[in-house]
């Protein structure tokens, strides 16, 4: 029997059904067409600093593209509508999410963010006709016969060596010791870092010292580091929220010598986990340091803030992945719903890069890491701490 | 050497405390409190929002986080354990329950605190250096807040009105109960202990090792390996449990820190020895 209670119900759930029919059947602006673009991350858990500055930095760009009329590629403007999936740093929900992007129709991926999801994800990418932009360092994801995949950020084995040999003929660093989590990426990280200042001439004094990802209290796994009195001390991979306690924890053991990390970090999460301990702590940072940030990025940032509260300084590094993918797009219309165009586009792109003064491009590189073009050029920024902000140190780049 | 014991000290201090919530959660109503974890962030967050952003005392932020999980407990035990407790004599109802709960928080401290790693600023500056030992003196602050405690909480367990009931609640429910022990509200207020004691620490160890909103899972698994250790539903097991933890980490890392990550592999090998000789751990007693 129909109370009248039940009736109610029934009544409002049938006009929001209608509601939800008619939106979607007929949206606010419907001279645009939708351009979905994925993204398979890490947005959850002890990571989900990662991912979450992937997604935020996805969604204020494409906002802000859509609040300017939408994106045009060849006859058509676009509306560009982020697709997210939270992979939880697992490599079985990675191919999940890589499957719901397939079934979704997107061909265009941004993630995942660590080394085992993006070689999970691999073979569905392949199968499924879909580019994708990881933030994982593994060459073979990138090297032939691979050709999916594009790197989405530089390479550790690319900033290593360069922030080494600054800090070597700078600043006198002889002696070398290496702190890694033991995880595959960290660990990865570290076994390259440990090449590279080897290759250097650089004397490695520890290169075993790993801890748990989960680890809160870092004092135990530094000491018997910080008694080998290194000139550097370099944390491998080290994730933001685990970089001011290992910092502090250096600092406070009376470690005096230089610490550095190839990652990209935040200067709120080293103000508040670290203080004035953190001065001097060298990472790899993105766009918005004043010396090189443009108009667009600082207008970025400003939207970024309004939009989630607080910008996160690792968004400097991940602003680049879909701008890369809608100005490629631009350049060949046609790959729009063919990957193999969109290949064959990688090797002749550029465009203006509106993120940095001084007329920077954007182009695809990685020919001498992997053999042809599978990473998006940003500017290699060498940042260094100092009292709650960054300062840039040097730029390079990768070829 | 010196400096491997004082680390292990201040190590095993945090981790008492942290597991003395679980199990006295686990020994008055045999629930095992996978949000455990989440609530101790939780109580982290809120002294960061006190302390680190407002301004307030460290004291108040303390007290507001001990304040807060114990308001939360209490209704989590009242509006759902108690529910599935009377529904069902499986237990692993109430496990599913806990974890579900584990999950809510952690989207819940997700959605209000976001995804970055919190700190706040110094209680005390200073690092106390002698030849053989570096201790910065927030640690041996917070060693010895973490120490006193414990002390109170053993001492409140054992001479107060509500920590007699709620022993007894422990040692037999049916004979609390007919002894005229309110066993609903007691269970209670043991729960809200329980999360009160977690928020606590949460709060206490923010200053020093900062909070993210993703550490909650891990936080609960070390608390069960101290409850495990000691005697799950032990109040002086879990305290055993957390120093021995701390002290084998400490002296792990240092001494094998030359062949890898292997520290946690040889805990938890010596866990699963020790288990299968003395399944019931060191206090806890064969029966339950």
């Amino acid at each position: 029997m129909v109370n009248r209670r039940s009736a109610l119900s029934f009544m409002a759930l049938g006009a929001a059904s209608a509601v939800a029919v008619v939106s979607a059947t007929f949206p606010a602006d419907a001279a645009n067409k939708v351009l979905k673009i994925g993204f398979v991350g890490v947005t959850s858990g002890p990571a989900a600093a990662w991912g979450t500055s992937n997604v935020r930095s996805m969604q204020t760009r494409a906002d802000w593209l859509n609040e300017m009329g939408g994106v045009k590629i060849g006859a058509d403007t676009y509306d560009i509508s982020i697709v997210t999936f939270d992979d939880q740093k697992d490599p079985k929900r990675a191919i999940a999410g890589m499957e719901k992007m397939a079934q979704e129709g997107i061909h265009y991926v941004v993630g995942p963010n660590v080394d085992d999801g993006a070689a999970a994800v691999r073979p569905v990418a392949e199968a499924k006709g879909i580019m994708y932009f990881p933030y994982a360092f593994p060459k073979s994801l990138y090297a032939p016969p691979a050709s999916n995949a594009v790197l989405g950020m530089i390479a550790n084995y690319q900033s290593g060596p360069a922030i080494y040999k600054y800090l070597k003929e700078k600043k006198g660093v002889k002696t070398v010791a290496f702190v890694a989590a033991n995880e595959s990426d960290p660990l990865s990280q570290r076994d390259g870092g440990v090449a590279a200042a080897k290759a250097l001439g650089l004397q490695v004094v520890a290169d075993k010292d790993t801890y748990q990802n989960d680890t809160r209290d870092f004092t135990p796994v530094l000491t018997p580091v910080v008694k080998l009195k290194p000139d550097l001390l370099v944390l491998s991979g080290v994730a933001p929220g685990n970089a001011p306690l290992l910092i502090r924890a250096a600092r406070e053991l009376g470690y005096k010598g230089l610490i550095s990390t190839e990652t990209a970090q935040d200067a709120k999460v080293l103000e508040e986990g670290a203080g004035e301990l953190a001065n001097g702590f060298i990472s790899v940072g993105g766009a918005s340091t004043p010396e090189i940030a443009s108009a667009t990025m600082k207008e970025f940032v400003q939207r970024y803030t309004k939009k989630f509260g607080e910008y996160n300084d690792e968004s400097n590094t991940k602003v680049y992945a879909l701008e890369y993918i809608l100005d490629t797009l631009k350049a060949d219309p046609a790959a729009i719903d063919n990957v193999a165009e969109f290949k064959k586009t990688i090797d002749t792109f550029s465009a203006p890069n509106p993120f940095v003064k001084g007329g920077g491009k954007l182009k695809y590189v990685g020919m001498t890491s992997f053999g042809q073009k599978r990473q998006v050029a940003v500017p290699m920024v060498v940042n260094e701490y100092e009292n709650g902000k960054f300062k840039t140190l040097f730029v390079g780049e990768v070829d | 050497m010196e400096q491997v014991v004082a680390n292990g000290v201040y190590l095993g201090a945090q981790y008492a405390l942290i597991a003395l919530g679980l199990t006295l959660i686990f020994s008055l109503m045999n629930v095992l409190n996978f949000a455990h974890g989440q609530m101790y962030v939780l109580g982290g967050f809120i002294t960061y929002l006190v302390y680190g952003r407002l301004g307030l005392p460290f004291v108040l932020a303390l007290f507001a986080s001990g304040a807060t999980l114990a308001i939360v407990g209490a209704l989590v035990e009242k509006l759902l354990f108690r529910s599935v407790i009377r529904r069902s004599l499986r237990e692993e109802s109430t496990m599913l329950l806990a974890a579900a709960i584990a999950f809510f928080l952690d989207a819940v401290i997700l959605l209000l605190f976001g995804e970055k790693e919190r700190g706040v600023p110094k209680i005390v500056n200073g690092v106390f250096i002698s030849d053989a030992l570096i201790m910065p003196y927030d640690r041996i602050l917070i060693g010895a807040l973490a120490l006193a405690f414990i002390l109170s909480f053993m001492l409140f367990m054992q001479y107060s009105k509500p920590g007699r009931a709620m022993r007894a609640l422990a040692q037999d429910r049916v004979a609390a109960q007919l002894m005229g022990v309110r066993v609903d509200r007691y269970s209670m207020i043991g729960f809200a202990l329980g999360a009160m004691l977690a928020g606590v620490v949460g709060g206490m160890l923010v200053v020093i090792t900062g909070v993210n909103s993703g550490i909650g899972g891990p936080i609960s698994i070390k608390a069960f390996m101290m409850v495990m250790i000691g005697g799950a539903g032990v109040v002086g097991g879990a305290i055993a449990g957390g120093f021995i933890l701390g002290m084998m980490e400490s002296v792990g890392l240092s001494v094998l820190h030359a062949y890898g990550d292997i520290t946690y592999l040889v805990i938890f090998t010596a866990l699963m020895v020790f288990l299968s000789l003395r399944p019931q751990g060191l206090m806890g007693k064969p029966w339950g």
